[in-house]
């Protein structure tokens, strides 16, 4: 139990056995880009049907720690299980929304193109796009109000346009565990609002949806669960009881006023 | 005589070339559209220069075991596995130091390649290396070509194909979103090395026709060429074959037609040629459309404009605006609006509000995507659509308090 003791060398308390039941239990997880640990040590169990919103300051290692529980980087130590397994058994029931500016939009590629692309495991190495497949496609862009636009170019799509196209790739994967990185970053008000309905109908069907955010102000109406970080894991749990303004405190420091954090705080309370 | 060679009436080793050429150039335009969508086009370079020493090990070891140095499997053989050692280094080079892959590729490509060519000058002291015409393969040379060789090439192309038709799901996959393709179980290294080793397959294969240094060319311009014409992958990828067999059948074929004319080169200026094409004549992406559609859309900005300054009741100043203003009957030359005009100006000044309106309302998110400030409505709406729109403007009002 490596991750175990790497707690206790920390000076952690021992965290609990990984809950078989989490949808993601994240123990000891260190992820570092030359030698400066970008996430240290961190422990997480995400409750299962919950939202919950991942919140640190720039740089505190919100992106690096959802990419390191999809083995997008490897970490440096510790353990992900997903569902009580390792990923690679559970990975078709996870699904990821990367950073739409990860990626450049001139590739040849149609917005249903790119939302079949959420099929690939099922289409498989030869298997043929069939009428069905189309039709499931369709139907994820319906559902981020996308349809109009199957047809279109992704480079001609807006920010906040690209960004449901992304999210509907994931509805195409029908998985149990949404991982978003910044879905909300740089869109527009109607895509803010389709994208966060549709992670709320995602929520309502039980399935569990982790998100990073960036936007305190909205934390509390988005979300029942939040996981505060800054490097190192700050608090994690029920927004009524973790978003506090202690806890915002030592996530951020300096860097947010007083009188913002208690009026933050005063809104989750 | 050129009619002759496209139509296979040049005798036996000309058809034999052809028909390698263009089997070559369609493994080479699928293969390099990958390549090209993952934007890591320069590695074949490096690739490609790394086969030399390779070519001249193989050729120095058959010489002396007493075999054919010339013996294509065997040269094929040597320049795979020193084409795959210069890729390994420049993957090294490139993850495991500091160090970008641009500069690795540079390091690479001259450092096998120099070594190559000091083992070229250690063939040519060789008793049998005079007459190895290895320096064929820099450039390609086709004249004594067997039919062994086509064989060989026509088997290594065909095998090639059948693997990008495998793989191209993930290759697609990789290219577009590297971190999308890892959590959905895909290992972006692994589908780069099998990309990486079809070009390296192409690049063998393309040695004896094309030669080693131009087979970048039939690599990269076939999909920056098919670009031109698609937005979508799948397409590319066809059209970009297309394009490569077409270059490499055309190409040997000219080649044939006249002495001396070096088949490799004429087959990438073939190649070239249709790029050029392309460049300019391609519909949405090419040269000349986008100048065109400058030209056109800048019009009926200033049509525009000058309709709304019309309506309301502004000079207008502009002279390009007035001209076209003037030319279409809805101004005077002096800028006064005739009745046409200001029928037209109140339309504007309307739809304008209107749009303003479809901004506002979610349910017409996807119209209003399409506005550009030009469009008419009513190519984007319904009447009805439009009535209800009216509604909420409401009709035309006099001056209130």
């Amino acid at each position: 139990m490596t991750h175990l003791e790497l707690a206790a060398d920390h000076g952690h308390p021992v965290a609990q056995a990984p809950a078989a039941d989490s949808p993601l239990a994240i123990r000891g997880l260190t992820v570092s880009y030359g030698e400066k640990p970008a996430v240290f040590s961190i422990d997480a169990t995400i409750a299962p049907g919950s939202m919950t919103a991942i919140v640190g300051p720039n740089g505190a290692g919100k992106s690096t720690m959802l990419k390191a529980a999809l083995g997008v980087v490897s970490p440096l130590s510790g353990t992900v299980t997903v569902f009580g397994q390792p990923l690679d058994i559970q990975r078709a029931r996870v699904a990821y929304v990367p950073q739409r500016a990860s990626i450049d939009w001139d590739f040849p590629a149609r917005v249903i193109d790119v939302v079949l692309m959420g099929l690939s495991r099922e289409l498989g190495l030869l298997g043929r796009v069939r009428d069905s497949h189309r039709k499931t496609a369709l139907d994820c862009l319906s559902r981020v109000g996308m349809t109009d636009f199957a047809e279109r170019q992704i480079g001609q799509l807006s920010g906040g346009q690209q960004q449901r196209v992304f999210l509907a790739r994931a509805l195409a994967q029908e998985a149990d565990l949404y991982l978003l990185d910044e879905p909300f970053a740089g869109v527009d008000a109607a895509t803010e609002k389709a994208i966060i309905d549709v992670l709320k109908s995602l929520k309502d069907q039980g399935r569990t949806v982790v998100a990073v955010h960036h936007d305190l102000s909205t934390v509390t109406e988005y979300f029942d669960h939040v996981f505060l970080i800054n490097v190192r894991k700050v608090a994690e749990g029920p927004v009524e009881t973790t978003f506090t303004s202690a806890n915002l405190q030592d996530a951020y420091g300096g860097r947010l006023g007083t009188g913002q954090i208690e009026e933050l705080a005063l809104a989750a309370g | 005589m050129l009619v002759d060679a496209l139509t296979l009436q040049l005798g036996y080793n000309a058809t034999l070339v052809a028909i390698g050429a263009a089997l070559l150039g369609i493994s080479a335009g699928v293969t390099g559209t990958f390549l090209f969508l993952r934007k890591r086009a320069l590695v074949s370079d490096a690739i490609s220069h790394a086969t030399l020493p390779g070519v001249c090990l193989a050729f120095i070891l058959m010489a002396t075991l007493g075999g054919d140095g010339r013996n294509l499997a065997g040269l094929m053989l040597g320049s795979a596995v020193s084409a795959w050692l210069g890729l390994v280094c420049v993957q090294v080079i490139s993850h495991k130091t500091r160090l970008a892959e641009d500069a690795a590729i540079g390091a690479v490509l001259s450092v096998f390649f120099g070594f190559g060519v000091v083992l070229l000058t250690v063939i040519q002291t060789m008793s049998s290396g005079r007459q190895a015409g290895l320096d064929g393969l820099l450039l390609g040379s086709t004249a004594g070509m067997l039919y062994a060789d086509a064989l060989i090439i026509a088997a290594g192309g065909a095998i090639t194909l059948a693997l990008v038709l495998l793989l191209r799901r993930p290759m697609t996959l990789v290219a577009f979103d590297p971190q999308y393709a890892t959590s959905i179980g895909i290992d972006p290294r692994r589908v780069d090395m099998m990309t990486m080793g079809l070009v390296m397959a192409v690049t063998v294969v393309g040695l004896k026709i094309v030669g080693l240094i131009l087979i970048v060319a039939l690599l990269i311009i076939p999909p920056v060429t098919a670009r031109f014409w698609t937005e979508k992958s799948a397409n590319v990828v066809l059209i970009a074959g297309a394009i490569g067999g077409v270059s490499g059948y055309v190409g040997a074929a000219i080649s044939a037609s006249a002495p001396a004319l070096p088949t490799g080169p004429i087959i990438v200026l073939t190649c070239f040629a249709l790029f050029v094409l392309s460049l300019f004549l391609a519909p949405e992406r090419g040269v000349l459309a986008a100048f065109l559609r400058h030209r056109r859309f800048q019009k009926r900005v200033h049509l525009r404009q000058g309709l709304l300054a019309l309506a309301q009741q502004q000079p207008v100043y502009e002279p390009l605006t007035r001209r076209l203003l003037a030319r279409e009957g809805l101004a005077r030359p002096d800028g006064v609006p005739t009745e046409a005009g200001k029928a037209r100006a109140a339309k504007a000044l309307r739809d304008e509000r209107r749009w303003q309106v479809v901004h506002r309302l979610p349910e017409y998110e996807g119209a209003a995507s399409l506005y550009d400030g030009l469009r008419d409505i009513e190519t984007v709406l319904t009447s009805d659509q439009i009535s209800e729109i009216d509604a909420t403007i409401g009709g035309p009002k006099g001056v209130t308090a």
